[in-house]
């Protein structure tokens, strides 16, 4: 790789599959004869496969590959009986390594992680038993298509274990291999996994073996009460000391917090390993000339966490540091958001736009439909008489062809399609094939092409309901698809064409919130070239950066407030209002219209803005809770009270003495969640005590020590230099109690096992964070709070910066309490979303959206109210209110429609008279059946 | 159209075929730009294709 940002060559070294991805047709027929075993990797080993295979049905892309190091042709070069077999010739065995040189402007860097080494979970009697397992093998084990179609099996007798344990941060926190971080994710997906264990058999027994348990993620914390509570799942904080086999069983040693060793005996052990650097971290970073941190991972900083230290080189996913998805995809969205503005001046340049023919008018033609039935190699023709189906079409009211197709959807067959279109002059086209799901937008392309209105289309599936779920019953598969297709037939004879819809977009964006997550937003949004509003109802910037003193790595928060607020005043597409709020909203995603309050003096002034999109980023701030004192007493601070005495000027400013409580008022408390970033804010207070003045004495009193990541080695610092760590239950917390001008902090101690009280100069809470304004927020946007009143993403995992509303984007603390870094990131992401429309300039509308027939409308506004994304609004029509659908936000998932009294709704594609004709076709069977 | 792979104005290579990875490729496309995603497995999907459920839904991973 060379060259700069913006003009980087690269170069690719590209592996042959020997099988042409155009020609297969992801039959499996070469698996089946290919005569030789191979471990499959896919499945973890625990099962086998063949060199050539595909590792799973849903894998794209959709084309078997050949493993050349097992296949005997490419080794020995003998066999070849794959290449006659495949009925589509795709198999090429001349196909040669290849090099590539490329042109790129920037370059996102996402392999992921890696496996922590064997060596280390031989430590837990991996290799030397079968019955001790990973998490990654037994989430195979799991799964219905994984080795064991998801019965839980002991590898050594194939026997169903009994009694389960998990042992955790097997290759994380442990500088024995070397990894003093924590992976992050573990403690989540043993939880998943002991959860779908339980639920596969209820009479297992789980325990999980823990040190902390970090579900400190949004709401994560509910799955482990749940697995507790609901699952019976058994939670053990221990150190295990030795796992070996006794008699049939497994033997787990453990020393609990009391110093007391004990143990017990298991069918099974999962380890719960790590997220281990990737293998080839090293050679990428040389490749890409770019820098790792001490653990191999990619070296990034707070403030810039997804730039890596070459320029034009970002970093995404795991590889940035261990990570969860939401995580991951928050980052994926974010360095894209930062790619694109480094290239701004390139954008739509080397996109490929295609273009299609005219479309052909047909409303006045008579129906003239065409029915291909497919094959799908023996997918489908091995079970359905496909012939026999292509022969009963004949003659069908409106079919003016039918045919037979091996694979309707290869290559050669949208192009036979093509031809009969024009040929036989053909407006409706119907394909009997496998799912609409994956392979609609395929023929819907092919009519576009044919200058045909892609909803002139309708796909019947005797794939998934056929030949699959009847696969032992042929005769009655077939009967199905001959109902299926002719259903599908009298559907299509009423389909119309239906126009695509765009919205325009007006190219602003708002931001409310200027704390680092709205600046941040606010700044990448300009940076891609977009005006935006940027408003803060403070009378200045900086939100709750200007809490923040110092970060654990040594840089300075300071110094990046400064730098954020003077580049947001040097840009001259950011207009900042402050003193200002959100009064009013109207619109929708691309064509917004907000009222803001804007404070003047004593009085109120109202403005009106016109924007495409909306990013909140309102912020959290710290809790107060009514307990340990604080407020009554000067000796009980926050944290954030911590942070500015110790960042102060004052001589004395680091106390002789401090007691830290952790959840103070958190996690079952006032507020039932974790704040996530507590633990780690105590520890960075810790540590600056001891850097102030290394004789202090700090005791921090936790339930679970959520150091996640890197922040673990702070943890693990802190521990070296003296402070204290005392976990305490819940059901027997700390209590901090006046006596005389003294507080006195009384502790049970697990280790010496008795009542400590202690009198510190000063007691810090932790006291979690909880968000702003959003319940008032949430009823002018739309958009959903969570039962804690943090903003809703609208898929946790898919979608985890965007809102159910289009066009409403969230970040910060405003969706969860976060760190900087991840803040920063969430703040870029949800910029990046935003900007999409921004960059399209229009709003694309599926043509099967709801349409109101307002001579039929008597305004009852049921569908208003039933609407789950605020897409039909009233409008007055004289003097009726009538309903009118927002077409920009619609997604045509069709509750208005069934539940209009009036049927004044329909639904693109789906109108009630096509279903009736469908429901008819269906009946219409018993008359054939007697006739014929 | 008509640009070789050489010539091509605004292409930015994203390094790895997992949920990251492609989610990057997706956001670029969206915002304009044409993505040259390298995988060196046969498929995309990384990891979380191997996922049976994920935590805290237990949604179908794939």
């Amino acid at each position: 790789m060379e060259g700069e940002p913006g003009n980087f060559s690269v170069t690719l070294n590209l592996r042959p599959r020997f099988i042409d991805a155009d020609k297969c047709t992801a039959c499996g027929l070469c698996t089946t004869y290919c005569p030789r075993h191979l471990v499959d990797a896919y499945n973890e080993g625990l099962d086998l496969t063949r060199p050539i295979h595909i590792d799973y049905p849903q894998a794209v892309p959709a084309t078997y590959f050949i493993d050349p190091n097992a296949c005997l042709h490419l080794q020995h070069g003998t066999c070849k009986i794959c290449v006659p077999v495949c009925r589509s010739h795709a198999i090429d065995f001349g196909q040669q390594p290849e090099k590539r040189t490329l042109a790129v402007g920037a370059v996102v860097m996402a392999p992921g992680f890696g496996r922590v080494p064997e060596s280390t979970l031989a430590k837990y009697g991996y290799g030397a038993h079968p019955d001790v397992v990973t998490s990654i093998e037994f989430e195979r084990m799991l799964n219905a298509s994984g080795p064991f179609k998801g019965e839980v099996q002991r590898l050594s007798d194939r026997k169903h274990p009994k009694r389960i344990a998990f042992i955790q941060c097997v290759g994380s926190r442990d500088i024995g291999c070397d990894n003093g971080y924590c992976s992050s994710v573990c403690c989540m997906y043993a939880i998943k996994e002991a959860m779908v264990a339980k639920e596969h058999d209820p009479e297992v027994d789980i325990t999980i073996f823990y040190m902390d348990i970090r579900t400190q993620g949004k709401d994560f914390d509910n799955a482990r009460i749940r697995a507790e509570e609901h699952f019976g799942i058994k939670f053990v904080r221990a150190k295990v000391a030795d796992v070996m086999p006794w008699r049939e069983k497994i033997k787990i040693t453990y020393a609990t917090m009391d110093g007391r060793h004990a143990f017990e005996p298991f069918d099974m052990v999962v380890l719960s390993v790590g997220l281990d650097a990737p293998a080839d971290a090293r050679r990428l970073a040389d490749i890409a000339g770019f820098e790792l941190n001490k653990y191999d991972f990619c070296k990034t900083a707070t403030f810039a966490p997804l730039a890596t230290s070459r320029p034009g080189v970002l970093v995404a996913g795991a590889f940035q540091g261990p990570k969860d998805i939401p995580e991951s995809v928050t980052q994926a969205s974010a360095a894209a958001g930062s790619a694109a503005a480094l290239l701004r001046e390139q954008r739509k340049a080397g996109i490929v736009v295609k273009s299609y023919p005219d479309e052909k008018p047909v409303e006045e033609e008579e129906v003239r439909i065409g029915v291909f039935v497919c094959h799908c190699g023996i997918n489908i023709g091995s079970v359905v008489d496909v012939p026999d189906v292509d022969r009963y079409v004949e003659g069908k009211e409106g079919v003016v062809y039918h045919a037979q197709t091996l694979y309707a959807c290869s290559q050669d067959a949208q192009e036979v399609i093509k031809e009969k279109i024009r040929e036989h002059n053909l407006n409706r086209v119907v394909v009997a094939a496998c799912s609409p799901r994956t392979h609609e937008p395929l023929f819907q392309e092919t009519l576009k092409d044919a200058g045909l209105n892609r909803c002139l289309f309708e796909m019947v599936n005797i794939r998934d309901q056929c030949s699959w779920v009847h696969a032992n019953e042929p005769e009655a598969a077939t009967d199905k698809s001959k109902d299926l297709v002719r259903m599908g037939i009298a559907k299509a004879r009423h389909i119309q064409p239906l126009p695509e819809q765009t919205v325009p977009v007006t190219p602003r964006a708002l931001i409310l919130g200027g704390g680092p997550a709205g600046m941040t937003a606010a700044l990448a949004i300009a940076e891609q070239g977009f005006e935006c509003y940027l408003v803060e109802k403070a009378s200045r910037l900086g939100g709750s950066l200007r809490d923040m003193h110092y970060m654990l790595d040594g840089s300075d928060p300071a110094k990046l407030l400064a730098d954020l607020v003077a580049r947001i005043e040097a840009n001259d597409r950011i207009k900042v209002f402050t003193n200002a709020t959100l009064k009013a909203v109207g619109g929708f995603v691309g064509n917004f219209s907000s009222v803001l309050a804007v404070k003047k003096g004593k009085g109120e002034q109202e403005q009106t803005v016109e924007h495409g999109v909306i990013v909140v980023a309102t912020g959290g701030q710290e809790h107060r809770p009514d307990k340990y004192l604080l407020g009554q007493s000067k000796k009980v601070l926050t944290q954030t009270e911590l942070e500015k005495r110790l960042a102060g000027r004052a001589k004395n400013r680091a106390p002789k003495s401090t007691v830290m409580i952790q959840c103070a008022g958190s996690r079952g408390d006032d507020l039932a969640y974790c704040s996530k970033v507590c633990c780690t804010h105590a520890v960075k207070n810790a540590l600056k005590i001891k850097e102030l003045d290394p004789s202090a004495q700090v005791i921090v009193l936790y339930r679970d020590l959520r150091t996640y990541g890197y922040a673990e080695d702070a943890y693990r610092e802190a521990r070296e230099k003296g402070v204290i760590f005392i976990p305490y239950e819940v059901d027997r917390k700390p209590q901090v109690v006046k006596k005389g001008n003294r507080v006195v902090v009384e502790f049970f101690d697990p280790l010496l096992q008795e009542e400590v009280s202690m009198t510190p100069e000063v007691v810090a809470l932790s006291v979690g964070y909880v968000p702003q304004d959003t319940e008032q927020l949430s009823k002018l946007l739309k958009t959903p709070v969570t039962e804690h009143k943090f903003f809703m993403e609208a898929h946790v995992k898919l979608r985890p910066v965007e809102m159910a509303v289009d066009g409403v984007y969230v970040c910060g603390m405003a969706h969860s309490p976060k760190p900087l870094d991840e803040i920063i990131v969430q703040a870029q992401a949800a910029a990046a979303k935003a900007a999409m429309p921004l960059v399209k300039g229009e709003v694309e509308v599926e043509p099967i959206v709801s349409q109101v027939n307002k001579d039929l409308c008597i305004g009852c506004s049921l569908c208003v109210n039933l609407c789950p994304y605020q897409a039909i609004q009233m409008v007055k029509e004289g003097k009726k209110r009538k309903a009118e659908t927002i077409a920009a936000s619609c997604k045509a998932c069709g509750i208005c429609a069934s539940h209009c009294p009036t049927f004044a709704i329909s639904m693109g594609g789906f109108t009630n008279e096509q279903i009736n004709a469908q429901i008819e076709a269906f009946g219409a069977q018993e008359e054939e059946t007697t006739n014929g | 159209m008509g640009q070789t792979a050489s010539e091509r104005k605004g292409a930015v290579m994203v390094v790895g075929g997992g949920v990251a990875g492609v989610q990057t490729a997706l956001d670029l496309t969206e915002l304009g730009y044409y993505v040259y995603l390298v995988e060196k497995g046969a498929a995309v999907g990384g990891v979380m294709a191997q996922l049976d459920k994920t935590f805290p839904t237990n949604d179908c991973s794939l």
